[in-house]
């Protein structure tokens, strides 16, 4: 590779940043990260705070494991690579408590959960083991930025429309209320994320003709 | 690739961990007593606002010392009794609260009973007593705020740890905790009988039943059991004090 004199922001790095915001959402298109793309989504705020979690820890994991990558034994790559991950997630739930009660309280034991994303492990082992730390760092904000807008897009329609309101404040009127409005309850409930996951790719794809498979 | 040896592999590893466990625990022992500080000063919170106190803090400039002086200021008195009544005078009801949700799994003769009396400016008492429980998915807590009768309930708040969002983790919300105002604990014929958590509907003119969170059936009934299982401890100190 004559990687030398690449600039920071070339077109292909920038390209590890922007792909899996679109054509490569590690939601959409990978289907990785579901499990908690499911979980926490029934509110917006817990969802930004999750996505943001995530940015960090795929992020600082990514280069960590880029800076390692010629010293560790391809046997035991796996340990490394969640040693790794669970370091981070711990120091960031630590920083969380320490200085953001009230949101690491929100968010219970969905931090500790970053360590079973599949997203990071999977950047890490497909990206970072064979790269230098700086695409590896882009490459990490960009999957966790993309998996972050799927988390927060998910999260505005359950909680518009599952408590009518957004970032707990009403949103949708009294007067829809009285008028015979009702909350759909079916929108707090896990199965509705994967509906609206599933409403979002249909989406991407129709808009998308590449990514229609056969 | 290139192939490593086993020593490098031990070695390795063994540097990794190393390294990781200092820095984690340097990391946690650094961040406890900020992390401590922030279970107080909840505690604190959550016993003012059940007396109708610190609405404030999420403007308050520095939130820890405005809980800290708030507390201070209208929490007068505080002790612990035990099941029979009787004051326990070595036990300081703050470190007791701390650590009441490992004492909810003794037999109930066998626990401390903290109290927190409210008072401002030398006007009436409110008791303030922490209940601890199980909910669906972890633990469920709340502080019972008395009016001086000892009976009639002045404000109530709760809180959980993960009950399911939007359904059972209603129970800290307002419209949830509101109802508990003005009810009584006692019946006409002097027994405890805590506060029913009522699925479909409280009947309004009882003096015991509230609202049950729909679709949050399990933590209504969780919490329902709460206040009974941790209030009935009291009700000897409760009689003691309306004797006297």
């Amino acid at each position: 590779m004559s990687t030398e004199k690449e600039p920071l922001f070339s077109p292909k790095n920038l390209k590890l940043l922007s792909e899996p915001l679109g054509k490569s959402n590690p939601i959409t298109i990978q289907v990785l990260g579901i499990c908690s793309a499911l979980a926490v989504t029934v509110k917006l705020k817990p969802s930004i705070v999750l996505a943001l979690s995530v940015v960090v820890v795929m992020a600082v994991s990514n280069v960590a494991i880029s800076l390692l990558r010629k010293m560790v034994p391809p046997r035991i790559r796996i340990i490394v690579q969640l040693v790794v991950i669970a370091t981070m997630v711990i120091l960031v739930d630590q920083v969380l408590k320490a200085y953001a009660y009230d949101v690491s309280k929100q968010l219970s034991v969905f931090v500790g959960l970053i360590i079973t994303n599949c997203i990071i492990m999977g950047r890490l082992e497909a990206f970072a083991l064979a790269n230098k730390p700086w695409p590896a760092f882009l490459d990490g904000l960009g999957n966790a930025a993309g998996y972050g807008f799927i988390l927060i897009l998910v999260a505005f329609f359950r909680e518009l429309f599952g408590s009518g309101t957004l970032l707990d404040m009403q949103v949708i009127p009294q007067a829809f209320y009285e008028a015979g409005y009702v909350n759909n309850g079916m929108m707090i409930l896990p199965p509705m994320a994967l509906v609206v996951v599933g409403i979002i790719i249909w989406v991407q794809r129709a808009r998308n003709k590449d990514l229609i498979e056969d | 690739m290139r192939s490593f040896s086993n020593t490098y592999i031990f070695v390795f590893s063994l540097i990794m961990v190393t390294i990781v466990a200092v820095l984690l625990s340097f990391v946690a022992t650094q961040l406890k007593p900020l992390q401590e500080m922030n279970v107080q000063i909840e505690k604190k919170q959550d016993v003012l606002r059940s007396v109708g106190k610190a609405e404030d803090a999420a403007e308050a400039e520095d939130k820890n010392t405005y809980i800290n002086e708030e507390f201070a200021k209208y929490i007068t008195e505080s002790y612990v009794v035990d099941f029979d009544g009787n004051l326990m005078e070595q036990e300081d009801a703050f470190e007791v609260m701390l650590g009441l949700t490992a004492e909810i799994r003794l037999p109930r003769e066998e626990r401390n009973y903290p109290v927190f009396i409210y008072s401002e400016n030398g006007g009436p008492k409110k008791y303030v007593i922490p209940v601890r429980g199980k909910g669906l998915w972890g633990p469920i807590w709340g502080y019972v705020a008395l009016e001086e009768d000892l009976n009639t309930i002045s404000g109530a708040v709760f809180d959980h740890k993960g009950e399911t969002p939007g359904l059972g983790s209603d129970i800290n919300q307002d419209w949830f905790q509101e109802p508990f105002a003005g009810k009584t604990i006692f019946n006409e014929a002097g027994e405890f009988v805590g506060v029913e958590v009522v699925k479909g509907g409280a009947d309004p003119s009882s003096m015991h039943q509230v609202d049950a969170i729909a679709g949050g059936t399990i933590t209504s009934k969780a919490l329902e059991e709460m206040i009974i299982d941790c209030m009935t401890g009291y009700v000897a100190h409760f009689k003691e004090l309306a004797n006297n």
